[in-house]
């Protein structure tokens, strides 16, 4: 103990006499190792506390508060109380000891075992004896935080103080200045509002005191260590202000002032807080400012310069009206909603039937942001503005204006949707339903296809109505869109056609089935005068034309069950037809046709019954399909099925997978050991029309090197890859060895593809462990020793089996994915693959479509290029360095590859390291090198790093040498390039400014007219530079 | 200043014009096949010169498409001979500020076409009280160039010339 003693008198010398700050940490150290206790720190600090320098004091203090902020926690009431009457005291002492007393006393307010009273009278001190205003920053950041920590644990206490807390806060703040101070600050107000505090008649002292900061006006200095933006004060002062009614008679006038405003900010953050604090008003906080308020919102959206600025004050209306809205009517109030409707719809209304329709849609959008607050609002507007609306839209003989009404009432239809609470209320629009759907029925029978669009959008909006369309008009509904589906020409119209009747058929399944699916299948089965040999060309264009509309509209309409029924037999008859001929379907219709399958599957409710659908008719129908074209052969004479083309095939592939991914994981297992089976076995007993002969062997080497059956492989990836994990797939080791097979020995580039990725594709999958890892470390032996034969005839394959094993390692973070990312970089200097390794990076770094991904439920962790790209950024710099001068290109291209699909927040990071091997990249004849160069630049030069600037000679050098390329879209990559530069910092560029200008005038005779418009928007900018007026 | 907006004089009466006729922007170009071909020379064509003149009004958010001073009618080109004509309607005929709309219309132009071009901007006949002097002015090479050695001058036609920025 006197050991312990005498260090104790030690520390406290050096660090009161001896100045040395480090010496509080080991006191601190000391107290809580149990080796001296707080009581006793204090009897060794006593010569230093009782000094008659006021600067001893101080440090005397000091080192006691931040042994404090250490040991809080180990005090015992009895020394809290103690400490607390010793801080207040010192309180009163010379100002320089303020600072290490105000860190004490915050210190001890976070002890929990504080005395009861003790918050009340230290926050009695602290206002009577300190001036937090001039106080230095940290210490004002020291009272703020003791206020929040009572606020937090003391309460009760703190309420009791009444008002004089509320009074002591607003003078702690009043002319805060520093944003992190604010920030605490203005969480304190929102504390005080929030939890209940007493405002007493302070109220509007609160207001002013923080009210004075409003609109924020704040700009981070650059390198702004603190990172706070001016959205955080923003944010943090709005919920101050918005945060009570009783704060309503000042925020109200303050607002309407600064609307007025001619900063945007100022105008936006001001209808924000407007919205914000409405939505805790109610109609008398509101009353005696309704009409300056609404002359300040009519203003900002008649006379808008922003579209925010305009949603903003719409929003704005809108809440003020179901701020209104929520009154409670009684007999002797008058009623403030309609009131303040009166007064929108008197300066509204009547905009909608100027003779010009000038003003219409300001005005339409106000009074649509006041119908959809509630359903009363919605009530007296509609019946205040429709009557005219329908009326004139009978009158109105210029397409254009009855465009414009149809418009304004399909909004007005679809701004009541929203606030339609209970599904079998009467639609607010029932008086007027014959009206409109007599208007919206003459609109689908013009010929004016802007009007064809807006109503099918007005048809939607209706059905979404509860009661506004009988069948009858569903019925006559279905005939006009069936009408326009097969005669009208413009895409515009067909497109919005067949989403509006998907939306119909949602809704209403019935009529589409019986009148809509056997139309469509009627048009697309009919062949137009075949006999006739010299049919117009034009003709067979818009056949084909329909058809491709009908084979959408039946994928569209197909959401319901009930309709998948009906619609999927249309689309496999097609298949099946254009197989054996007996429909003349081109390959385009059939391709169509299978999108239209994987639509539906993609969009249909996961049910027993589509699931069954898709499972147990149209997978098989399609393999069967497949299969019997397959045996066909490539038929070297006569017609072949398109089902043997790849394209076809490569449609197909996304039908089974989407429904093996999504629908039903139960009989999609079953599928997928259906599709095994046929596959290993040649069990064909599932499939329908089953003629096919007994010794089917699709993954085996085929006669002849027939390409027809190999091929087939892709569906059985289509069928085992896109499984959920917790599907097994049967005979998993026996596929893997022929698929690892086939890959490595058919010369059919489909075949063996789709065999590596199928591969691949359950490798990622499998799981974790010993028979997976002998798997992958036998399968690369097998392609290195390929690889490494120079004249082996299959090092394509094996090429192709290891980059996409390598990819189902990598997404998974496998270790052994190294050694074949590895045998890739070398092949970088392969004199044979070292271009399509360089290719190969690309595909290890996108998505894929069909195999791998996350749809599939494919194993791929997140970050997984970042990770990549940390690893073996590296090592590519490296091989560039070390390669020879002609096969450094394949290095840029697979440093360009991998760099292209980082996020950008990690180019711009690492962009310094690679910069040099970027700007020489631009230098490499490879157009392909170029091009993902630049398109990795373009998006870093937004925020240019400083490494970007020092180098800024050899970037514009060498970015005007590419603007006169041969291939198009490097001289638009380098334009955009040179356009993006023009936004660096004014000083580092100017001096390039007339030489830019100089290179910049022969694009603009480019005989490309893309490559023009790019250079004169890179122009303009540049003559804008240092240019008065410019920037 | 470029503003169409402001007072409108019309038989006599004072018409604020605060709010003016807006017309419909044209869409974007639509891009087709031959324009992506490397190998398709395009043409410079009206449309195109119309799109570069898609300047601002910096006292409305408008652009002088959408106040209908400019239309793609009024513009003509001829890519062979090198020539280009442009019609520009203040509208309003004693509008003080024509000259300035042509003389921002002329500098677009320049700095966006290539040198071969021999460029026409001039009002729209019968449209503006002052219409010969003004096309004068716009049609004299050394008015121009002295006209953009005054940098308060320059300034406005900047702005005009800066993109939109909301």
């Amino acid at each position: 103990m006197a050991a312990d003693s005498a260090l104790l008198l030690s520390l406290v010398e050096e660090f009161v006499s001896g100045l040395q700050d480090s010496k509080a940490k080991d006191t601190a150290a000391g107290v809580k190792d149990g080796h001296f206790t707080v009581l006793q720190l204090v009897e060794a600090l006593g010569l230093s506390l009782t000094s008659s320098q006021p600067h001893t004091r101080a440090r005397g203090v000091q080192l006691l508060s931040e042994v404090l902020h250490e040991c809080y926690g180990n005090l015992t009431e009895r020394e809290v109380e103690v400490l607390i009457a010793f801080y207040e005291n010192r309180l009163k002492d010379h100002y320089i000891i303020t600072p290490p007393v105000l860190q004490g006393l915050r210190a001890l307010t976070k002890c929990t075992v504080l005395p009861p009273g003790s918050a009340v009278s230290m926050l009695r001190s602290l206002f009577q004896d300190v001036h937090v205003q001039s106080l230095m920053l940290t210490e004002r950041s020291c009272v703020y935080n003791m206020l929040i920590n009572l606020m937090e644990t003391r309460e009760a206490e703190l309420k009791g103080l009444g008002a004089d807390f509320v009074f002591g806060f607003v003078q702690s703040m009043d002319g805060e200045r520093d944003p992190r101070n604010l920030l605490l600050a203005f969480q304190i107000a929102k504390n005080i509002i929030h939890r209940g505090y007493d405002l007493g008649k302070f109220t509007e002292e609160l207001f002013e005191v923080t009210s004075c900061y409003f609109p924020i006006d704040f700009t981070p200095p650059a390198n702004d260590p603190h990172g706070i933006t001016k959205e955080e004060l923003i944010e943090a002062l709005r919920a101050v202000l918005s945060g009570t009614p009783k704060f309503a008679e000042f925020l109200l006038p303050l607002i309407i002032e600064k609307l007025d405003s001619d900063v945007q900010s100022a105008k936006l953050d001001s209808l924000q807080t407007l919205t914000a604090c409405l939505s805790q008003y109610e109609h008398k906080d509101v009353a005696e400012f309704l009409e300056g308020l609404w002359t300040s919102l009519r203003r900002e959206v008649f006379q808008t310069s922003s579209e925010r600025i305009e949603s903003a004050g719409l929003a704005a209306l809108t809440t003020l009206t179901s701020c209104l809205s929520r009154s409670v009517l009684n007999s002797d109030s008058e009623d403030s909603l309609s009131t303040f409707l009166d007064l929108v719809l008197k300066d509204c209304k009547h905009h909608l039937c100027e003779p010009d329709l000038k003003l219409v849609w300001p005005s339409a959008k106000l009074l649509q942001a006041a119908c959809s607050a509630s359903n009363r609002a919605s009530h007296i507007i509609t019946a205040a503005v429709m009557p005219s609306l329908i009326d004139q839209y009978s009158s109105r003989t210029q397409c254009s204006h009855r465009r414009t009404l149809l418009e304004v009432v399909v909004r007005f239809i679809q701004s009541v949707k929203t606030s339609q609470s209970s599904e079998n209320e009467e639609s607010v629009f029932s008086a007027f339903r014959e009206s409109l759907c007599s208007m919206v029925f003459s609109a689908l029978s013009e010929t004016n296809s802007s009007l064809q669009i807006t109503a099918t959008s007005m048809l939607t909006s209706l059905a979404q109505q509860t009661g506004l369309l009988l069948d009858s008009d569903i019925e006559l509904a279905v005939d006009h869109l069936t009408r326009l589906l097969l005669t009208e020409e413009d895409d515009r119209v067909s497109l919005a056609v067949v989403e509006c009747a998907g939306a119909l058929a949602a809704l209403h399944p019935a009529a589409f089935i019986t009148k809509l699916i056997p139309r469509l299948k009627t048009e697309m089965f009919t062949e137009p005068m075949d006999q006739d040999n010299n049919r117009v060309a034009s003709e067979q264009y818009s056949h084909h034309a329909v058809r491709q509309r009908c084979l959408s509209a039946l994928a569209a309409v197909s959401t319901q069950p009930s309709i998948v029924r009906e619609s999927t037999p249309v689309l496999l008859e097609v298949l099946s037809s254009a197989h054996t001929g007996s429909v003349g379907f081109s390959v385009e219709e059939v391709v169509l046709a299978c999108r239209s399958l994987q639509r539906i599957a993609e969009q249909v409710q996961d049910t027993e019954e589509t699931g069954q659908c898709f499972h147990e008719v149209i997978i098989p129908r399609l393999l069967s399909l497949a299969l019997q074209a397959a045996l066909q052969g490539e038929g070297n004479s006569g017609r072949r099925s398109p089902l043997v083309e790849e394209v076809v095939l490569s449609a197909v592939v996304p039908v089974i997978s989407t429904s093996c991914s999504r629908l039903q994981p139960t009989l999609a297992g079953q599928t997928a050991s259906r599709a095994v089976s046929l596959f290993l076995d040649g069990d064909v007993s599932f499939l329908p029309d089953n003629s096919f002969p007994s010794h089917i062997q699709l993954l085996k080497k085929q006669q002849g090197d027939s390409w027809s059956q190999s091929q087939m492989v892709c569906l059985l990836m289509g069928c085992v890859c896109s499984l959920p994990r917790s599907v097994e797939v049967p005979q998993i080791d026996q596929l893997l060895s022929q698929l690892e097979e086939m890959s490595c020995t058919c010369s059919h580039p489909l075949s063996y593809t789709s065999a590596a990725k199928c591969f691949a594709g359950l490798v990622n999958k499998r799981s974790q462990g010993d028979s997976l890892d002998s798997l992958i470390q036998r399968t690369t032996k097998r392609v290195c020793s390929e690889l490494d034969s120079t004249s082996s005839p299959v090092r394509t394959q094996a090429f192709t089996l290891m980059i996409w094993v390598a990819k189902a390692l990598l997404l998974r973070y496998h270790p052994l994915s190294t050694a074949l990312t590895d045998k890739l970089f070398s092949l970088l200097g392969d004199a044979d693959l070292g271009a399509m390794a360089a290719d190969g990076f690309s595909l290890l770094m996108s998505d894929s479509a069909d195999v791998l991904n996350r749809g599939c439920h494919a194993d791929v962790r997140i970050m997984y290029r970042q990770r990549f790209f940390s690893e073996n950024s590296a090592k590519l710099v490296q091989g560039f360095n070390a390669a020879p001068q002609e096969k450094k290109p394949n290095y840029l291209k697979a440093l360009s590859n991998i760099v292209n699909k980082l996020p950008k927040q990690v180019q711009i990071t690492e962009l310094p390291a690679l910069l040099s091997l970027l700007l020489e990249a631009l230098l490499c004849p490879d157009q392909g090198v170029q091009l993902s160069t630049l398109s990795c630049l373009e998006p870093v030069l937004i925020n240019p790093p400083p490494a970007l600037i020092q180098q800024l000679e050899a970037l514009v050098s060498r970015l005007l040498a590419l603007i006169c390329s041969p291939k198009l879209s490097v001289r638009i990559a380098s334009l955009r390039c040179i356009h993006a530069l023009s936004r660096f910092p004014e000083h580092e560029i100017l001096p390039f400014r007339a030489r830019v200008l100089r290179a910049l005038a022969r694009p603009l005779d480019d005989k490309k007219r893309l490559v023009r418009s790019e250079a004169v928007q890179a122009r303009g900018e540049w003559f804008l530079l240092g240019s008065p007026g410019g920037r | 200043l470029v503003s169409s907006g402001g007072l409108k004089m019309s038989g006599g009466t004072r018409l604020e014009n605060a709010n003016p006729v807006i017309f419909q922007r044209s869409g974007e170009r639509l891009l087709t096949a031959s324009e992506e071909d490397e190998d398709v020379h395009d043409p410079i064509d009206d449309r195109e010169i119309f799109d570069i003149l898609s300047i601002n009004d910096p006292e409305h958010p408008l652009s002088l498409e959408e106040l209908n001073v400019v239309e793609q009618v009024r513009v003509k080109v001829n890519d062979a001979e090198s020539t280009v004509g442009v019609e520009f309607t203040p509208t309003i005929p004693h509008c003080s500020m024509a000259t300035l709309i042509g003389l921002s219309i002329k500098v677009k132009l320049l700095r966006s076409l290539p040198d071969r071009f021999k460029i026409d901007v001039h009002i729209t006949p019968g449209t503006h009280a002052s219409e010969e002097a003004v096309n004068k002015q716009l049609a004299d090479k050394e008015r121009v160039a002295a006209a953009l050695e005054n940098s308060s001058l320059l300034e406005v036609v900047n702005q005009c010339l800066s993109t939109r920025n909301i």
